[in-house]
């Protein structure tokens, strides 16, 4: 996956003014940056949820912004997604939203496999037993997990997580650490995660990305995030620091 | 001069009111041509299509009953009334089950099923929106338009009709009580029925039925997924449902009654 030079504007709101970066496959990318920077546009520019005002973004070697409808479909199904509210179909149980990839994406007529298949991922994101519960039932860290475990059931290869720890427990939050980790290791997936979080970004990630303001303002690995004196790292990392600490942060 | 200033300002303002309602109408007409179209190309669930029919048919029953019954009478304490007076009383089923048919059940149909599912569907869509769900969908490869409007869309257009001819039923039911019960004898009723309504009225009232159960869903999808962020977009998307619905089923109503009915044929 590659995004180059992405541009976007919504109204006269310029939001990215030029992102680039690149991932290999099975590589794992975590980005960074305060809220409202614009990271959930750029999985959305990804996806081509949204159109692309100047840049280019490419999937699995095609250029997304001209591929037609069905090869758009095709390199969607290729990709799991886990969006910043879980957004887990409301009016259908858990079990049935972690069945609706294997049913409408790969179109499996097993219901028995099915079920056996949900029952695992369930299980792997610690939520054994949730089946038959709605999305309205859960708290926000169970449905985080089942939006998890959603977009990992059909094995894509290439995982775009928008926050998935926000909101969940340390110890919730290591666990899907380590599944995807366990994936990325397994499968060889490619993860684009965007997080708050910097155990779980410099736990799971190959490398980092920080963005300030539109702009990604600095990237390297996470050994190069620990020893950096970039300012931009070091205010985004003691901001963290302060918040969990409970001080205040000064302007 | 001033007062052709406003003469203009109050032209270009109709105006602007008529390109807005073109506009409206034309997303409509978009959106039904591309869920619709959709069908045979995309993927969609038979179960949504099932439980469509369900929340439109049988949730609907109890309100076009009520709705049905009481106009079925009120009708007949009118004619009663008036057609006593003339000396028609033996017209009186024929000319109840006329109006019935061709005008009173497909519209009440039409208005109390846009009030109740048109609001619900315009309303679930919309949150659907607004949380992401219908990005989900797309992330998933799938047609979102195909798949949440053309169950919805089909649903409608096949329970509308069932549900005039319920109504129908049950509002010739309700004349037919008020009629007996004031001394007009149960076979006159009958007998005028058969003589005055045409199977051509019953395919007019049905077809009817057909598009106005078209324009109900298809404004509530339509709204559903044009709705503006957070709770007040989905109130908003919700009200502009039941209100575009409510005039589309009335405005068309009367070019089909004219196109059906008219000419004084
Ligand atoms: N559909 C949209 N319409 C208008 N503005 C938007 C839209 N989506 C995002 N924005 C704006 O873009 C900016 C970045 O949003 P986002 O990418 O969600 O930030 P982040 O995920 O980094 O918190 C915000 O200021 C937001 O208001
Ligand atoms: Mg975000």
């Amino acid at each position: 996956m590659r995004v180059s030079e992405a541009f976007k504007r919504f109204d006269d709101h310029q939001v990215l003014k030029g992102v680039s970066f690149a991932l290999a496959a099975g590589e794992a990318m975590a980005l960074m940056g305060p809220s409202g920077c614009g990271k959930t546009t750029v999985l959305r520019l990804v996806l081509r949820l949204v159109d692309i005002e100047d840049g280019e973004v490419h999937l699995f070697g095609r250029n997304v912004a001209e591929a037609d409808e069905e090869e758009l479909i095709e390199l969607r199904r290729r990709i799991g997604v886990v969006f910043q509210g879980g957004a887990l179909f409301d009016s259908m149980s858990v079990g049935d939203n972690v069945a609706f990839p294997l049913y409408y994406c790969l179109g499996v007529k097993d219901r028995k496999a099915v079920s056996e298949r949900v029952e695992e991922i369930l299980t792997a994101v610690g939520l054994e037993g949730a089946e038959r519960l709605l999305p309205a039932e859960l708290s926000g860290g169970m449905r985080k997990r089942v939006a998890i475990a959603r977009a990992l059931v059909y094995r894509p290869q290439l995982l775009l997580l928008d926050e998935p720890s926000t909101g969940l427990d340390p110890i919730t939050a290591r666990l899907i650490d380590e599944l995807v980790l366990k994936l990325k290791e397994t499968f060889n997936v490619g993860v684009l995660m965007v997080t708050h979080d910097i155990v779980s970004a410099l736990g799971v990630s190959d490398k980092i990305s920080l963005m300030d303001e539109g702009r990604i303002v600095w990237a390297g690995t996470p050994l190069e995030w620990h020893e950096s004196q970039d300012p931009n790292v070091l205010r985004f990392a003691s901001g963290l620091r302060a918040v969990r600490r409970g001080e205040r942060i000064e302007p | 001069m001033s007062n052709s200033d406003e003469k203009l300002s109050f032209i270009s303002a109709i105006g602007r009111g008529i390109i807005a309602f073109l506009e409206v109408l034309g997303c409509y007409v978009v959106f039904a041509y591309r869920a619709l179209s959709g069908l045979w190309r995309h993927t969609w669930s038979l179960r949504d299509l099932v439980e469509q029919l369900e929340k439109v048919g049988v949730g609907s029953v109890i309100m076009v009953s009520i709705t049905s019954a009481f106009t079925g009478m009120v009708m007949a304490v009118q004619t009663l009334d008036q057609f006593l007076r003339f000396g028609a009383g033996d017209y009186i089923g024929g000319v109840i089950a006329l109006s019935l048919i061709r005008e009173m059940s497909p519209v009440l149909t039409g208005l109390v099923v846009a009030g109740r599912v048109g609001a619900s569907m315009a309303a679930e869509i919309g949150t659907m929106r607004v949380t992401e769900q219908l990005d989900a969908l797309k992330a998933f490869g799938l047609n979102d338009e195909v798949f949440v409007g053309a169950p919805r869309i089909v649903s409608s257009m096949i329970m509308l009709p069932v549900l005039t001819i319920y109504s129908f039923v049950v509002g010739i039911g309700g004349g037919y009580l008020y009629v007996v019960a004031h001394g007009v004898h149960q076979s006159t009723f009958r007998r005028s029925i058969e003589v005055l309504v045409d199977p051509y009225d019953v395919y007019g009232g049905l077809l009817k039925a057909l598009v106005f159960g078209l324009i109900i869903a298809t404004v509530a999808c339509s709204e559903g997924f044009r709705a503006g962020n957070g709770a007040k977009g989905v109130g908003e998307a919700t009200t502009r449902a039941v209100v575009w619905g409510d005039m589309l089923i009335l405005t068309f109503n009367y070019f089909l009654s004219t196109f059906l009915f008219g000419g004084g044929g």
